[in-house]
This record gives C-alpha cells, sequence and structure tokens, in this order.
C-alpha cells in the first residue's frame, strides 16, 4: 500500500528536524512550478505501507498572502495527501493550534505530532495529549524531534489513519451571531451551484470569501462571475454592516472566534501551567545582552565579520585545491594535444569552464553551513530586528546585510554565494531588490581590477582609494535598492510580525543535510548553464581566428629572429624547448632571443584578440564607450569581464599586446597603462566605477536568475546594471574633463 | 484602565489588546500570531534604534515596526 501525507506547522516548530529525523538521507529536493518555494520529499516505510513524505513550507496560517502559503494549500488541495501531520511547538500549542483549525476546516485529517514536549515541561507547561485529542477528534503524539523520541508512535498514528480511510467532515467552528447566517447561506448556494466544490468544501469557499482571500475571489471569477458578485455583495453588505455596529471586520471576527474556539479547547483541562507564563527564560537572558543597545551592534559585527571569515577564509584551502586540480588538467592537456582550436577547446572552454563551476562549490558550502547556523540558531532573526530600522529605509529587510556582506560587503566576498545567502529572506519583494543588488559589492574577482587601476594612477592614496570603493560599493546598492522599490519592484514593505524563536543549538545532521542539498542544486542546475556559457565566451574570445595570411607574417618574423640569432644559440634555444624546461638557465643571449620571440607571441595574441568576435564588439562599441574614457582595448577586456571580472585584467594585458597578465601580479600592465596615450586618472576612475557597477559576471546572472526565479531578471540585471555604470561612468568622465581633470 | 496604542507602551510594561484596528496583509499576518483582543502582551525589548518593538505573547516572543503597532490599541491596567 502506498500513501501521500504531507508535515505542516510554524517555522521553528522543529518540522525540518522531523523531516530529516524520518527520512534521513532519502530525500529529493526540488522547486513547485511556478514558485522559488522548495519542495522537499522523502520516503518512509512502516508495517508494509510505503509513505512518500512532502515537507510542506513552513507557515503560520494558509492565507493566499505569500507563496509559501498558497503552495501549501494548493498542495493539499489539489494532492488530496492522506493527511497532515501538523507539527505543534508544544509551549505554543494555542498560536499553533490555529493552522490546525484550518486544516481541519479545509477538511482534511490531521494527525498532531507534540513537539519539544521536553522544553514545554522545562517551562512549567503541562498538556494533556489525551484530553486534546478527544477534543479535537483526532491522533495526538508528544515527540521530542531532536532525540527521535516518540517519532515511532507517531508514524504507527499515521499508519492506523492512512489504512482507515475513514473520509473526514470540514470542522464547523461557529463565528458568532453575525456572521454565521451569512456563512451558512452562502455555503448552501455555493454547494448548490457546485461553485469550486470540485477542489473546495462549499463552507470554507465561503469563509474565504468573508475572510477576502484573492486567490479563491480569482477562481470564483472565472468560474461563474454571476454567482461571485453575488457573493462579493453579500460580503460587502456584512462588512457595511460590521463596520457600522462594531467598528470592525469580518476577518477581524473570524480570527478572533477561531481563537476562541482554541481557547475553550485548552481551558478545558488541556493546558494546565506551573509558574509564570511571561517568566525570563535563558534565551530571554541571552536577548537581554546580545541585543542590547550598545552591546548587540558590536556582537552582531563579530558575527557578521565571523560569517564573512569562515566563508572566505576556510574554503581558501578547497578552492585551491579545485583550482590545482584543474590547472594540473589543463596542463596536461595543453601537453598532449596538438596546437589547434580543439586544443584551445578543450583547455580554455571546457577545462577551464568546469574548474569555473566548481571553484564556487566550496564557497558556497562554507557560506549555506555557516547561514544555517545562524538561521537554525535562531541569531539570524535577531540580525533582522536589530537591523530593520536601517535596511527598511531602502526598501530591504534586515537579514538584507548577510547577502552584502557574503557579496563583498567586506571587500572580497563573491556574489554567487551572495546571491544565494537570499534564501533566508521571506518577503519577496525586499529578497529580489537584495538579490538585484548585491552583486554591486566588490567581489574578490573585482580587487585584481581595482588593484591594476590604483598602483598605476593613485599609488599615493592606495588604502584611501580602496576604502572610498568600498562605501561607494554600499552606497550605489543601497540607493539603487531604493530605486527599484518605487520603481519595477514597487509595493508596501512586507510586515515585520515575525517570531524570534527561542536560541537553539542546531543539530549537525540538519546542518549538512541542508548545506548538502543547496551546493548539490548549484552543481546541478547552474552548473550545466554555465559551462555552456562559458564556451560560448571562449568562443567569442578566439573565433574568427587571424586570416593566414597574418598568421604567416607573425610566422615569418618569428623565423627572421631566429634566423638573425647566431647558431650555437638557435641550437640551445631548441634543445630546452624539447625539453620543455622551463627552469633551465639560458645564456644572455639566448635569453634576449627569448624575450624578441615572447613580443612577437604576445603581440600575434593581441591581434588574435582583436580580430575575434569580443574584439569586433570592442571596436563597434568605441564610439559610444569613448564618451566614459574607454577605448576598444578597455571595451574587449570588459567583455571579457563577463566571464569573471578579474579576466578584465589579463584581457587588458593581451589587448596591450603583454601576453596574459596574471590577475595577482599585474605591475607590468600598470607601467604600461601609467603612460599608455589617453590613460589619466580621471579614465582609472570612470573605469573603476563602471567595474563596480555594470552586469554580474554570468555565474552570477545565472544565479540571480535561479533565485528570482525567471531569466528576466537575469537579463533586467545585465542590462540595467550596465546602463547604470555607464551613466555614471560618462558622468565621472566628462565633469572631471570639463573641469581640467 | 487607559486605552491607548500599542506603541506607547514603555519597556516591560504589560497590555491587554483592545483592537486590532488594520485589515489585508498587515491585518491577517498580526491576527496570525495570536495578537487578537484579549490577548495579553509585555514589550520586552526594542532593538537598538527604538524600531522595531520585541513583544512577549502567549510565552513567545515577536517584534512588530512601531508604525504597525500603530493599528493596535491596548488597555493599560493603571
Amino acid at each position: 500500500m502506498e500513501a501521500t501525507i504531507a508535515l505542516a506547522g510554524n517555522p521553528n516548530s522543529g518540522k525540518s528536524t522531523l523531516f530529516n529525523a524520518l527520512t534521513g538521507a532519502r530525500q529529493r529536493v526540488g522547486n513547485y512550478p511556478g514558485v522559488t518555494v522548495e519542495k522537499k520529499e522523502g520516503r518512509y516505510e512502516l508495517n508494509g505501507i510505503k509513505l512518500n513524505i512532502v515537507d510542506l513550507p513552513g507557515t503560520y496560517s494558509l492565507t493566499a498572502y505569500s507563496p509559501e502559503e498558497v503552495v501549501a494549500r494548493d498542495f493539499l488541495v489539489d494532492q488530496r495527501p492522506a493527511l497532515v501531520v501538523h507539527i505543534v511547538d508544544a509551549a505554543n500549542l494555542g498560536r499553533n493550534l490555529y493552522l490546525t483549525l484550518q486544516f481541519l476546516e479545509l477538511g482534511v485529517p490531521v494527525v498532531i505530532a507534540l513537539n519539544m514536549i521536553d522544553v514545554a515541561v522545562e517551562r512549567g507547561i503541562r498538556i494533556d495529549a489525551e484530553k486534546l485529542a478527544h477534543l479535537l477528534r483526532l491522533p495526538v503524539v508528544p515527540t521530542v524531534a531532536r532525540s527521535g523520541k516518540g517519532k515511532e508512535a507517531l508514524m504507527e498514528a499515521v499508519a492506523a489513519v492512512v489504512q482507515s480511510r475513514a473520509p473526514i467532515d470540514p470542522l464547523f467552528i461557529s463565528y458568532g451571531n453575525e456572521i454565521d447566517p451569512v456563512l451558512s447561506e452562502l455555503g448552501r448556494r455555493i454547494q448548490a451551484a457546485g461553485f469550486l466544490t470540485q477542489r473546495f468544501p462549499a463552507r470554507w469557499t465561503a469563509l474565504k470569501y468573508l475572510e477576502g482571500d484573492e486567490q479563491v475571489r480569482a477562481l470564483g471569477a472565472k468560474a461563474d462571475p454571476r454567482l461571485h458578485a453575488e457573493l462579493e455583495a453579500a460580503v460587502a453588505r456584512l462588512a457595511d454592516h460590521l463596520q457600522s455596529t462594531a467598528d470592525t471586520y469580518p476577518e477581524a471576527v473570524i480570527a478572533d472566534q477561531r481563537y476562541g474556539f482554541i481557547s475553550l479547547i485548552l481551558k478545558q483541562g488541556v493546558v494546565t501551567r506551573t509558574g509564570d507564563l511571561n517568566r525570563l527564560f535563558l534565551s530571554d537572558k541571552i536577548d537581554q545582552v546580545v541585543t542590547q543597545r550598545f552591546v548587540g551592534p558590536l556582537f552582531m559585527a563579530a558575527v557578521v565579520y565571523g560569517l564573512y571569515h569562515f566563508t572566505f577564509g576556510i574554503s581558501k584551502a578547497p578552492v585551491a585545491w579545485v583550482e590545482g586540480f584543474f590547472g594540473g588538467l589543463k596542463g596536461l592537456a595543453e601537453a598532449h594535444l596538438s596546437d589547434g582550436p580543439l586544443k584551445s577547446l578543450i583547455a580554455s572552454g571546457i577545462i577551464d569552464g568546469a574548474g569555473g563551476v566548481l571553484g564556487y562549490t566550496p564557497l558556497i558550502m562554507f557560506m549555506f553551513f555557516g547561514i544555517s547556523l545562524l538561521e537554525d540558531s535562531g541569531y539570524l532573526a535577531r540580525v533582522a530586528y536589530m537591523l530593520d530600522r536601517v535596511f527598511r529605509a531602502f526598501g530591504l529587510h534586515g537579514s538584507s546585510v548577510m547577502a552584502f556582506v557574503v557579496s563583498g560587503g567586506i571587500a572580497g566576498g563573491c556574489a554567487v554565494p551572495g546571491v544565494m545567502a537570499t534564501r533566508t529572506l521571506k518577503s519577496p519583494r525586499e529578497r529580489l531588490a537584495t538579490l538585484l543588488t548585491a552583486p554591486f559589492m566588490n567581489c574578490g574577482a573585482k580587487l585584481p581590477v581595482f588593484a591594476l587601476l590604483v598602483a598605476a594612477f593613485f599609488e599615493s592614496h592606495e588604502a584611501l582609494v580602496m576604502l572610498a570603493i568600498t562605501v561607494l560599493a554600499w552606497a550605489g546598492a543601497l540607493l539603487v535598492a531604493k530605486l527599484l522599490r518605487v520603481t519595477v519592484i514597487k509595493g508596501a514593505a512586507t510586515p515585520f510580525v515575525m517570531e524570534l524563536p527561542p536560541y537553539r543549538l542546531p543539530t549537525l545532521k540538519g546542518l549538512l543535510i541542508h548545506t548538502w542539498e543547496r551546493t548539490w542544486q548549484y552543481i546541478k542546475k547552474a552548473g550545466t548553464v554555465i559551462l555552456a556559457i562559458s564556451i560560448l565566451l571562449w568562443a567569442m574570445m578566439s573565433f574568427p581566428q587571424l586570416p593566414e595570411v597574418v598568421q604567416a607574417q607573425f610566422e615569418e618574423r618569428r623565423a627572421a629572429v631566429l634566423a638573425a640569432a647566431p647558431a650555437e644559440i638557435a641550437a640551445e634555444m631548441a634543445a630546452v624547448e624539447k625539453e620543455a624546461g622551463e627552469g633551465v638557465e639560458l645564456s644572455e643571449q639566448a635569453q634576449a632571443v627569448k624575450e624578441q620571440l615572447l613580443t612577437i607571441e604576445a603581440e600575434k595574441a593581441g591581434a588574435a584578440l582583436e580580430h575575434s568576435i569580443a574584439g569586433r564588439i570592442g571596436r563597434a562599441l568605441e564610439g559610444v564607450s569613448a564618451l566614459a574614457g574607454f577605448d576598444w582595448r578597455t571595451n574587449i577586456a570588459l567583455v571579457g569581464g563577463f566571464a569573471a571580472k578579474e579576466v578584465v585584467v589579463s584581457t587588458l594585458g593581451t589587448a596591450y599586446s603583454l601576453g596574459e597578465v596574471d590577475p595577482e601580479e599585474s605591475g607590468s600592465l600598470s607601467e604600461k597603462l601609467a603612460a599608455a596615450p589617453g590613460w589619466r586618472p580621471l579614465t582609472a576612475l570612470s573605469l573603476i566605477v563602471f567595474t563596480m557597477f555594470y552586469a554580474p559576471c554570468f555565474v552570477a546572472v545565472v544565479c540571480i536568475s535561479r533565485e528570482a526565479g525567471t531569466w528576466r531578471w537575469g537579463a533586467f540585471s545585465m542590462i540595467f546594471n550596465t546602463l547604470l555604470a555607464f551613466t555614471l561612468a560618462v558622468l565621472i568622465y566628462q565633469t572631471g574633463s570639463a573641469l581640467g581633470f | 484602565m487607559t486605552r491607548q496604542n500599542l506603541r506607547k507602551l514603555t519597556e516591560r510594561q504589560s497590555a491587554v489588546i483592545a483592537a486590532v484596528k488594520a485589515d489585508g496583509e498587515l491585518g491577517r499576518r498580526i491576527r496570525d500570531m495570536g495578537l487578537v483582543p484579549g490577548t495579553v502582551v509585555t514589550v520586552c525589548g526594542r532593538a537598538p534604534l527604538y524600531d522595531p518593538v520585541a513583544l512577549r505573547v502567549m510565552g513567545y516572543t515577536l517584534t512588530l515596526r512601531n508604525n504597525e503597532a500603530d493599528y493596535i490599541e491596548v488597555v493599560v491596567e493603571d
């Protein structure tokens, strides 16, 4: 026998812990169609019953205001799970039962897991589970998800309900003598007309009309416009009546009556308390310190810095291993393949691309581990609480700070894990604004570009300029967020009605499962796209190749240099080349010859780049980009920077015929730029600002698209950011020029 | 017995909710969290910039912005 059951409950009720305890590693993570809400499924077997367990998103209610709630409700209505296991925080029974009632009104069978019963007992709350079960007419099983206690008993109860397959009637709650007559009347008409009855119980539909539920009203308007209009009119009459007689709303009365129903149940000896309800527990005492006016922000700065250090400090070694591995692989390919486009494709397209994809995984892993730790422990909610006032001013959320810092708010981060860090944000508009602006921060790949330009033009003020760059990135991100929130992502701030859960020690199992799932999702979903795009970019930088005539010219020059050299030098060079030894000492004369050859090689690479698609784009854009002070060489470098920002440095090196420049050691390029015609400090400043704000690297764009749920936002970030960056750069360059800089 | 705005409560002060004047999403969120007439709330802290406010409700802690608290009227025992 097979059956699907759903796990539901408030956030922080221990739902994920119970899900992990039941299904272990046998989980599948996906997305609900059309939204970015995660869908987790797992399997459990008991007495020959195969249970498919779906972990619904944590919610306090079943309204249509958030995607999580719509998803949970649609699942219950459309997939008809055999039952819902409602995980209830035993210490907060009253508030949690509010959701239980909504399941019961929908006519879904419920089994209650009275979770964290140990904490409740500790807090002096005694719960008579049998009495509660009797009054609600459903099984109630005390559990402690962390230790797995009560897990078997819970699943026995589930199996019994699944096997009995007894249909249940939706719960009938009285909503008082104003609402009840209207509710019954509307329910009768809905039933008689068969209005949406395929999906919802009639009385429930009527209730949703009274609550002004947008999803149900939209469905109703489509299904039967006439009845829909009648229902709306009846609701409006009741609303007017309530407004004039009691100064209240139907939905307020409904909520009050639900809580009234709950307190009636609880008062029948279900809950007995010993001790003061508002006594200060350990968690409150911790809060008195870590959210204190002066200590709080300092402690938070330390934690945020710690997260940053954890993500980027510890992952340094694994990132180096990944890079080393792919570097070795590339070396092997270069040594064993014959020269030509295939070798270039394999070495520079595929291997570099795959290395690029996997190079981010250690960062993503450590970032998710760190953030999950903060989230599961309850501290992240405090960060949101303390910073809300600041970030709300820009249309963001207190938790946005995590995404900004990881992206490079402390210079040297990375927007890829940064964008993913927005997952902890539950407010959709604030989240979107955060993930679109986080890439403005100065990630580790932009730093070599800044270092190059600062070394060339602002060497005496290095520290000051670097500080200004960080401040500028924050100012830019916050102001653009505000701009987006009053234009394309318009909408009121999502209410900050949020629970501050008690501090808890996260379970290692939960953290590891969470981290692994997210990382694997990145590799699987984003990885393939990223690999494909990196091959495309490689092709843009390599094709079309130089015409054979031109290639032959470079070959001739090379031959001429070798011919001009004395015979023994040529022999020496040939011998060295055969051994492929790089560390071999060359005589002074041979060294000079070698340098001549390298110069020709670099000039050839420069010519090839100029000839490629990227080069042509760079040339074509010169007319426009000159407004910001960029010549075609800079343009090509910026096109290359779309692959990864540090590529700007190496591409600029190639374009200036210096050969590939190592972004970490760009001294020679700095000197070249400082002396190059057309370059002055103003050009460098313009380029710094442009690099900071223009299109995120494509890996970040892929992640933005995935997190936002549509490619449109990825495209938006490329176009909008580039336009913004260009406007700023032009403004700086033109104003500066006019002022004589 | 004075009826006043929730925003005006001082730290550690308790009161009973008399009315919630919000509708729409905010009203629904407030009620979902158990802030309905008759519930006892205690202010247990304010964020470093004095907004949002942290409340103790039915044995758990809840945060609310000041401009959201404005929709809630409470009665304070004198």
